[in-house]
């Protein structure tokens, strides 16, 4: 959403809001229906099944996040720059020709579009699996909608990237958080029995936590070691 | 025909990501909790290590790379 908020900020600002917002509404129209379409059909697939393909999509998503925020905090990969982003964003938009489609600037227009779409899909896809596998997607979709209006708010306000807030400790948490259910549900949907049921997701939940803070530490320390070697 | 590999490229950035070695060993490590769920084993415990394993060895081809 960050990132899709930088992308929307840089083609208002270089190329008109009129085209950017327009791109901006349109591909949220595009997410709400890509949402109204899947949702209903999602619920009529039998429970277990359900899990089992949820729980494999984000246990397979969530260790993509959580490699990478472990990657960035033990310093192997860099932390993402807001900043340069936005500045690249906006060069990029600058430099563009001007061409006029429906009274719109296309490029503003297109780059919105994409922007939103693209980071949107993560979003829908987040909420789709998380709501079908608890049996509540509109309690999810809501959530998600909620944390929209709250980075476009924040954005809008500013008129700036959001170089502050801590964006690879929020992939962190959405890593484990995707992690922690998809080892739940695609275990339950294989058959297995978890002892205490529905509360050792907290157990789950702590395990992985351990493990990556565990992972970030030692990476931490092998880096450093490898620095220090080269030093001398 | 490309943008039939465009739409299959995004799928399988989407899905797979920078490492294809993770949803290989996924699949792998749930066929093998479901074979011992139904043969009537304790099969919980076995997705919470694969995952120890699968971050692993990820990250050590992560850092390799780099």
């Amino acid at each position: 959403m960050v990132e899709a908020l930088t992308i929307v900020l840089a083609a208002g600002l270089a190329r008109g809001w009129r085209s950017a917002l327009t791109g901006l509404g349109a591909a949220t129209l595009v997410l709400a229906v890509v949402v109204a379409a899947l949702g209903p059909a999602l619920t009529a697939i039998p429970l277990n099944a359900l899990r089992l393909v949820v729980g494999a999509l984000l246990l397979t998503f969530g260790l993509q996040w959580l490699r990478k925020a472990i990657l960035r905090a033990s310093g192997y990969k860099a932390l993402h720059d807001e900043d340069a982003l936005f500045a690249q964003e906006l060069a990029e938009a600058e430099g563009a020709a001007r061409v006029e489609r429906a009274g719109l600037d296309w490029y503003g227009f297109t780059l919105a579009f994409k922007g939103v779409l693209l980071e949107g899909l993560e979003v829908v896809f987040i909420v789709l699996t998380f709501g079908s596998a608890q049996g509540s997607i509109s309690l999810a979709a809501a959530g998600a909608a909620g944390a929209l209006v709250l980075v476009a708010v924040v954005g809008v306000a500013v008129r700036a990237p959001l170089a502050r807030v801590p964006e690879n400790t929020l992939k962190f948490a959405v890593g484990v958080m995707l992690t922690t259910f998809g080892i739940f549900w695609s275990a339950e949907g294989a058959g297995a029995h978890w002892p205490g049921n529905d509360a050792s997701i907290l157990g789950v939940l702590g395990f992985v936590v351990l493990t990556a803070v565990a992972l970030v530490r030692l990476l931490r320390h092998e880096r450093r070691s490898v620095l220090q070697a080269a030093e001398v | 025909m490309s943008r039939l590999a465009a739409f299959g490229r995004f799928w399988w950035e989407f899905v797979i990501g920078d490492d294809w070695l993770v949803a290989v060993l996924v699949a792998a490590a749930i066929g093998a909790t479901a074979a011992f769920a139904h043969s009537g084993m304790a099969a919980w415990w076995l997705l919470p290590l694969a995952v120890l394993l699968v971050l692993w060895l990820s990250l050590r081809r992560a850092i390799r790379s780099t």
